[in-house]
C-alpha cells in the first residue's frame, strides 16, 4: 500500500510523462510530414519544374504555368483584401468603442476567418461564375481575396489597439484632424504588424485549393488572361496526385514540397518581421 | 452668432474626417456583408433542392444522380463522425502539449515548441491530403487488422471497428483531421493557461501540491470556458476541412457502421462532384450541402466566439 504522499507523486510524474509524450506525438507528425515531403519531392525537382509547362501524361515538363498562375491570383487577391482588411480593422480599432456595427463585426470576422474554405469557393462560384458562365483566374482570386479580408482585419484591429493613448493624444494637441491622426500617426506606427498580418493571410491563401476549385479551376497552358480558367499549383497538385500517372505525382509531389515550404518561410518571414518591432523582454 | 473658426480649412479637414469615418464604417459593413451575401446566396442556390426533398433531405441515404434522388445524410454522418474523432484524440493530445509547453518546459523551448505546433498549422491542407493517401494509409493498413482483432469483437464500438483494413476510410480521415487540429486547439489552451494568475497557482504550489494537482485543480477550473472555446474552434475547422479528408475518405456514398470503411463528407462531396455535377437539380443540392455545413460551422464558430468572449469579460473584470 503506498503512502498517500507517494501515490500523488507518482500519479503526478505519470501524467506529466504523457504530457511530455504527447508533445513528442505533436512534433512526430511535423517531422513525419515534412520528411515526407523532403524525400518524395527532392527527385522530382528539377530546372525543368521552373521553366516548363505541365505536362500531359508520360511526357517531360514542369509547373510553370501553375507557378505563374497561383503567383499572380495570389498578388491580386492580397491587393484586393489588403486594403479593405486594413480600413475595415481601422474603424473597428478607432471608431468602434460605440455604435452597433463594430461588435457585430467583429463577431462576424471571427466566424470568416475559421469558416469553410470551400464555402467561400461555392459562394463566389454562385454569385460570380455562374452569371459570367465560365470559370475564370478572377474568381479565384475573389475567393482567395475574401479569405485574405478577415486575416488582415483582425491583425490591423489588434495592432492599432497596441499602439499607445499618448501618441493619439500627442498629435490631436498638435491640432491634426483626426484621419491625419491616424493615416500619419497610428497607422504608421503599426505597420510592422500589419505587415505581419498581410503576411500571414498570403500565406495561409498560397496553399489553398477547396476555393480555387469552383473558381479558377485549372488550365493545362500557360494562362495569362484573368477571364479564362488559370492554372495554379494546389489544383494542379490536387489533380496531379489523385492522376495513375506515376511522372504526374513525381511533379505533385516535387509542387507540394515547394508549396510547403513558400508556406513556411511566409510563416517564419511574418514571425521574424513581427519580433523587430517587438523587443524581446 | 460670430463665427468662431471662420478658416475654411478647418472645415474641409472637418468634412475628411466625416468622409474617412464613413469610408472605414463602410468596409466594416462591406465584411459583415460578406457573410450575409454567403448566407443569401447559398439559401438561394439551393431552393429548387429544399423545393424538391424538404426537410426529407437531412435525413435520406439516398444520392442518385441518375434518378434525380439526392439526400444528405451520409455526407452528414461523414463529416460528424470524422470529426468527433478528431477532437477525441485531439483534445487530450492538445491538452498535454499546452500543459508541457506551459508548466514544465524550460523557459528557452518554450519559443520553438510554439513555433513548431504554429508550422503544423501551417502546412496546407492539400499535404495533409496526400501525406495521407500515400504515405499514412498504406502504413494504417497493416494497423487495421489489429484494430479489428482487439476491438471489432467488443461490445458497442465493435461493429465500427469491423472491415477490410484498406487504409482509407472514415477513421483515417479522422485521424488526419486530429493532427490537424491539434495546432488550433493547443494553442489557444496555452494562451488561455498563461493567463491564469500566477498567485493562484503558487498558493496551491505553496500548499504542497503537485503541478499535476495544480493544473487540474486549479488551472484547468480556472480556464474552463476558455479550453472549451477552443475546442470548438478546433471542431470547427474540422467540420470544413475539405481537401485532407477528400484525399482520404474513400468519397462513397454510402451508409456502412464500421469507421474503417469509405464514407463521404460534406466537403468532400463538394470538391468532388460540383464541377462535374449536370443538372440544376444536383447542383442544388451540392449547394444545399454547403448551406448545411455552413450553418453547422457558423453555429459551432459561434459558440466559441462566446465562450472565449466571456472568459476575457471575467479577465478583465478581475485585472
Amino acid at each position: 500500500m503506498l503512502s498517500l504522499y507517494a501515490r500523488r507523486r507518482l500519479i503526478n510524474n505519470f501524467n506529466l510523462t504523457i504530457a511530455l509524450l504527447t508533445m513528442v506525438f505533436g512534433l512526430f507528425w511535423l517531422v513525419w510530414i515534412l520528411w515526407t515531403l523532403v524525400a518524395q519531392g527532392f527527385h522530382g525537382l528539377s530546372l525543368a519544374m521552373f521553366t516548363q509547362m505541365t505536362p500531359p501524361p508520360g511526357s517531360n515538363g514542369g509547373l510553370l504555368n501553375a507557378i505563374a498562375g497561383s503567383f499572380v491570383m495570389t498578388m491580386i487577391a492580397a491587393l484586393i483584401g489588403t486594403p479593405i482588411g486594413i480600413l475595415a480593422g481601422t474603424y473597428l480599432a478607432e471608431f468602434g468603442q460605440r455604435g452597433w456595427l463594430a461588435p457585430i463585426t467583429r463577431f462576424v470576422n471571427d466566424i470568416l476567418l475559421s469558416a469553410p474554405s470551400i464555402v467561400i469557393g461555392l459562394f463566389v462560384y454562385e454569385v460570380y461564375v455562374a452569371s459570367v458562365g465560365h470559370f475564370s483566374g478572377w474568381a479565384g482570386s475573389l475567393a482567395l481575396a475574401l479569405i485574405v479580408i478577415p486575416v488582415v482585419v483582425r491583425t490591423t484591429e489588434n495592432m492599432l489597439r497596441l499602439v499607445p493613448n499618448s501618441l493619439r493624444e500627442a498629435a490631436a494637441a498638435l491640432g491634426a484632424p483626426q484621419w491625419k491622426v491616424i493615416m500619419l500617426v497610428t497607422l504608421r506606427a503599426s505597420t510592422t504588424g500589419i505587415l505581419t498580418g498581410i503576411l500571414l493571410a498570403v500565406a495561409r491563401i498560397s496553399g489553398e485549393t477547396a476555393p480555387l476549385l469552383f473558381t479558377a479551376l485549372n488550365n493545362q497552358f500557360w494562362s495569362s488572361n484573368m477571364n479564362q480558367p488559370m492554372a495554379n499549383l494546389p489544383v494542379v497538385i490536387f489533380q496531379f496526385a489523385m492522376s495513375p500517372y506515376e511522372d504526374w505525382q513525381r511533379l505533385a509531389w516535387a509542387g507540394a514540397l515547394l508549396i510547403t515550404f513558400m508556406v513556411l518561410i511566409l510563416n517564419i518571414l511574418a514571425r521574424i518581421v513581427f519580433r523587430q518591432k517587438t523587443p524581446s523582454h | 452668432m460670430s463665427k468662431l473658426f471662420p478658416d475654411t480649412r478647418l472645415k474641409r479637414q472637418h468634412l475628411l474626417d466625416l468622409a474617412f469615418l464613413n469610408i472605414t464604417r463602410l468596409f466594416a459593413f462591406l465584411v459583415f456583408a460578406i457573410l450575409a451575401g454567403i448566407v443569401v446566396t447559398l439559401l438561394i442556390g439551393s431552393l429548387p433542392s429544399i423545393k424538391a426533398f424538404g426537410f426529407g433531405f437531412l435525413f435520406s441515404p439516398e444520392w442518385n444522380p441518375v434518378t434525380d434522388q439526392f439526400g444528405a445524410l451520409v455526407p452528414i454522418i461523414g463529416t460528424l463522425a470524422t470529426s468527433v474523432i478528431a477532437l477525441l484524440i485531439g483534445i487530450p493530445a492538445s491538452f498535454g502539449i499546452a500543459l508541457f509547453i506551459t508548466e514544465m518546459s524550460p523557459r528557452w523551448l518554450k519559443r520553438p515548441l510554439g513555433i513548431a505546433v504554429e508550422l503544423l498549422a501551417g502546412i496546407p491542407s492539400i499535404i495533409y491530403g496526400m501525406w495521407g493517401l500515400f504515405v499514412f494509409a498504406p502504413d494504417f493498413a497493416k494497423i487495421e487488422p489489429w484494430l479489428t482483432d482487439h476491438l471489432g469483437n467488443a461490445a458497442l464500438i465493435g461493429p465500427l471497428f469491423q472491415g477490410p483494413p484498406m487504409g482509407i476510410g472514415m477513421l483515417t480521415a479522422g485521424l488526419i483531421l486530429a493532427i490537424m487540429v491539434i495546432p488550433f486547439i493547443a494553442s489557444v489552451m496555452r494562451d488561455v493557461f498563461e493567463i491564469v494568475p500566477p498567485l493562484l497557482k503558487e498558493s496551491a504550489y505553496g500548499l504542497g501540491a503537485t503541478t499535476w494537482e495544480v493544473v487540474w485543480h486549479v488551472v484547468l477550473p480556472y480556464t474552463k470556458i476558455g479550453v472549451v472555446g477552443g475546442i470548438m474552434l478546433g471542431l470547427g475547422r474540422a467540420l470544413g476541412e475539405t481537401m485532407a479528408v477528400t484525399f482520404v475518405i474513400g468519397n462513397a456514398h454510402e451508409l456502412s457502421a464500421s469507421l474503417l470503411m469509405p464514407g463521404n463528407s460534406i466537403s468532400s462531396a463538394l470538391a468532388n462532384e460540383f464541377t462535374e455535377a449536370v443538372g440544376p437539380l444536383y447542383t442544388s443540392a451540392l449547394i444545399e450541402l454547403g448551406l448545411i455545413l455552413f450553418l453547422i460551422t457558423f453555429i459551432v464558430l459561434s459558440l466559441s466566439k462566446l465562450l472565449l468572449m466571456q472568459l476575457s469579460k471575467r479577465e478583465g473584470k478581475q485585472s
